[in-house]
Formats: structure tokens, sequence, C-alpha cells
């Protein structure tokens, strides 16, 4: 218990860079994922088909892979930044294909009727699908894509291998100066990932109920 | 916490004595386990077995050129921690050819040892109080300490002194990685692999890789275009053999032979054939502890 109090402030500095990795990801993955979903259904066959490579590619690589092609592969080309961008990169490429299909599976739930009304009325696609498809088709991707933000916060512990010293590296460090305490480090550092989880799941709970469809 | 250490050790030996009987002598003879593991500890643990024995099963690193490193290629095996494999097979009357090498990460060193995994450890193995408290270390065999790499054209760190605020890459809750963040002021970046901050430091990601001078001169010696070691070390590391905690007998032979290394050559062979191609000396032959 003493060596989490003992050093709650680099606890804290660890978990501070792990929800600055979650936020920006996950903000950068909600809105190239939308983006994405809106190409795939859209009536242009070039922007469907960039679109689903994309998402192919991303969801079929497992996240290392992508932050290996990030962390190793771009400065030997010539393209630098810190790790810390190139970690919200890696996780938002990754993200970003799984936000992507939950957002089309809300899209494909939205009864054929609406956008055909919505077409009726003149709308063109770019109207249609901001103004009835999507405001609806996100109300019943909520679900999915709280499931898809837990693995986020989750997966922003890969960072530590690649440079950045979140939550994680905080743990190896605790762990490599207090052997002894060993339980103690690992469920206090796990505690902090599931408040993070719980802090989100009551949000998306709180706004499922509020923008709830009624059919 | 101690007793309970002890307690497992204990246990552990015990097992470990049993091993021993039924290899030696369990099948001619039917004595109650007390008295089978009191005849078993006088035909001397492990090296009574290891003696002339057919094989001899060594834990080293695989990842650590000029040390201990597996070429992926030809899955051929070099580096001092190597040499000094086959200098104490060879004490043993072991072929260079019939020993196994396993590979041992920095933590199941301990675990592989306990559970007999391995005969012997010796892979850029350091000798610590708290690690003796588990098993027994002979040595040390090479003295080094924690050093900087650095790029071949950078002149603005030659020393520890000068990595206040540059970004330093070691392998993640390693003990270097703390000395430069803590003592020196740099921005640590941590990688899974030294081979990984290698590269990153190739790439201008980071400005230098730290661990153990022994480690990084094997780096340098194997791209000498691209980094160098800069620096006197800043702090002590002194690698040993590592083995089964309280074999008094293993550890007076393996003080021997490492005596026995240094006086007749072997050892300083081992380190030009190794460590020394990276364009240094070779160190001052260690002071072997008189105990392990």
């Amino acid at each position: 218990m003493n060596v989490l109090a003992d050093n709650a402030g680099e606890i804290l500095e660890g978990f501070w860079k792990t929800i600055q990795l979650f936020v920006l990801s996950g903000v950068a993955s909600l809105v190239l994922g939308t983006v994405l979903a809106s190409m795939r259904v859209s009536p242009i066959p070039v922007l469907r088909g960039a679109a689903a490579v994309f998402v192919h590619v991303a969801r079929n690589t497992p996240l290392v892979l992508i932050f290996i092609i990030f962390v190793f592969g771009f400065p030997t080309v010539g393209i630098q930044f810190s790790f810390f961008t190139f970690a919200v990169l890696a996780l938002t490429a990754y993200t970003s294909a799984f936000i992507c299909e939950a957002v089309r599976s809300g899209i494909n739930a939205v009864s054929a009727g609406q956008a055909e009304a919505a077409r009726a009325l003149g709308m063109t696609f770019r109207q249609n699908l901001t103004l009835i498809v999507l405001p609806q088709a996100t109300r019943s991707a909520i679900p999915p894509i709280t499931n898809i933000l837990i693995a986020l916060v989750r997966n922003t512990a890969v960072a530590e291998a690649f440079g950045v010293t979140e939550a994680s590296y905080v743990m190896s460090g605790l762990l490599r100066d207090h052997a002894d305490s060993l339980y103690w480090i690992f469920f206090g550092i796990a505690g902090g990932y599931m408040l993070i989880v719980f802090v989100l799941t009551a949000f998306a709970a709180w706004l499922e109920r509020r923008v709830a469809v009624l059919r | 916490m101690t007793t309970s250490a002890a307690a497992l050790v204990l246990a552990l030996s015990l097992t470990a004595c049993g091993g021993d009987d039924d290899d030696d002598n369990a099948s001619q003879d039917n004595t109650p386990s007390g008295g089978a593991s009191a005849s078993a500890s006088a035909v001397s643990g492990t090296l009574g077995r290891l003696q002339g024995a057919d094989k001899l099963v060594v834990g080293v690193k695989f990842d650590q050129p000029g040390v201990g490193e597996k070429d992926p290629a030809t899955g051929k095996l070099s580096g001092f921690d190597i040499e000094i494999a086959k200098i104490i097979a060879k004490a043993l009357g072991i072929d260079s050819g019939d020993i196994e090498f396993k590979e041992t990460v920095s933590a199941n060193r301990e675990p592989f040892i306990k559970a007999r995994t391995v005969d012997l450890v010796i892979a850029s193995y350091s000798i610590t109080e708290e690690r003796r408290k588990v098993v027994s270390q002979a040595g040390p065999y090479y003295e080094t300490g924690q050093q900087l790499l650095v790029r071949s054209d950078d002149s603005s760190i030659n020393g520890p002194d000068d990595l206040t605020g540059k970004k330093v890459c070691s392998v993640s809750g390693s003990t270097s990685i703390k000395t430069v963040e803590e003592k020196y002021g740099a921005a640590p970046a941590p990688f899974a692999t030294y081979t990984e901050c290698v590269q990153q430091l190739v790439n201008k990601s980071v400005d230098a890789v730290t661990t153990d001078g022994a480690i990084l001169l094997g780096y340098a010696a194997k791209q000498p275009d691209k980094v160098k070691v800069v620096g006197d070390p800043f702090s002590q590391e002194r690698y040993g053999i590592g083995f089964a905690f309280g074999d008094t007998q293993m550890c007076e032979f393996l003080i021997d032979t490492l005596q026995a290394a240094f006086d007749d050559g072997s050892w300083a062979q081992a380190f030009a054939d190794t460590l020394g191609k990276s364009g240094v000396s070779a160190p001052p032959v260690p002071q072997l502890d008189d105990k392990c």
C-alpha cells in the first residue's frame, strides 16, 4: 500500500500521459472513423475502395506492427515526430478502422426509408448523410463504439515499448525498485486503468440514455 | 518474507538432491529418502553430475552482440559469454560441441537455475547481494559499467553529465534508464530491446543509448561507422556465473577454472576474439570473489 502512496506523484504523471494518449487518439479516431464510414457508403467507387483497403489493412494488422511501421519506418524515410505523436498516430490508425465499421453498422441500422425520403425531398448525398443518416446511425453505434474505446484505453499500454513514459512504464520502474510489493503495484496500476474505463463506461451509458432512438 | 524464501530454497535443494539420487544409485539401493539424500550430497551435487557428462546446459542471451548473440541466419552463437561457457565446459571434460545453449532473458535467469532448466547461467549476469540470496554466483569474470552509445558524428555528448534534457533510450524497467533519468536529468525513451534502441539512435529519434558498456561495445563493433561508445563507466557491474544456490563444490571449481583461464591467457584470448573487436584493449583481469 505504502509503495502506491509514496510514489503517487510518479503514478499520476504516468496516468496523465495515458489519458492524453487516450483522449487525443480517441477523438482523432472518432473523426477519422466517421469520415471513413462516410467514404464506405458514398456513391464514388474510388472513395469506397480506398476506405475499404485502409480499414482491412489497419484492422488486420497487429497493433505492435502498426507501431513499428510508425516508430521505425517513418524516421528511416526522414519523417521525424516525437514518440508521443507517433503513438497517437499509430493508435489512431488502428482504432479508426474499428470505429469506421461500428459507424457503418449504425448506418445500416437506419431504415432505408429514411434515406429514400431524404433523397425524394431533393437532398444531396452530403445533406442526406450529415442531416438524416449519421445522427441516427451514431446513436445506435454508441455501444460498439464504447467497446472500441475501452480497448483503446488498454491499447495505450503498448506505447510503453515505443519510447512513451505512460502508466505501464511507471509500473515497470516501480516493479524494478520495489520487488517486494509486486501485488500492490500490479493491482494499483490495473485499478487505474479500470478507473478510466469506469468513467468512460458511465459517460457512454448516460449518453445512450440521453440520445436513445425511439423505435 | 525471509523465512518463506529460506523455506523455498530448502525445498528446492531437497528436490534437487532427490533428482541426483535417481540418477546415481536409486536403482541399487532402497534406502528411505532421508538417508538417500545424505549419500547424494556425498556425490558432490552439480559438479559430480557434470564432470565428464555428455552435455552441459548453459543459459545465455541471444540478443547482445559481442556478449551473447545468436546469428539469425546461421543460428551460430558468438560472444564473450559463449567463450566463457566453452572454457568452463573444457574444464569439466565436456566437448564445446556438447554445450546446449538455452536463451535466458533477464527476468527468467533465477527461475531457470532453480528449476534446473539450465546448469549454469552465463548471460551478462551482474553479481548482486539480492541475487545471491536465491542463486549462487561465481566471479566476476568481467567488470563493466553503465556507459553511453552515441552517433559517431555526435560530439555533444561525452559523458553522463551532458545528458540533461537529451532523449536516452534503454530497456523499460532497467536500472540504466532509472539512473540517467534520476541522476542526470535525461528524458527517458523506453524500448523493449537494446537492438531497437540502437536503431532509434541511428534513426536520430534518440540522442543516446545506455546500458552496460560490454553490451554497447558489441553494438559499436557491429556498426563502427555509425555509433561509438563514449565516456567512462558510471556504475559498476560485475558479471558472474550463476548456478544452484549453496553448491560450494561447484563454486570452488568455477573460481579455480576462471583463475586458471586468467593465468593461461585463454580469458584474454576470449576477450580479443569478441568484445575486443570494437577496438578496445583487454581490461585488467578482475579480482575474483572468494565466496559465491
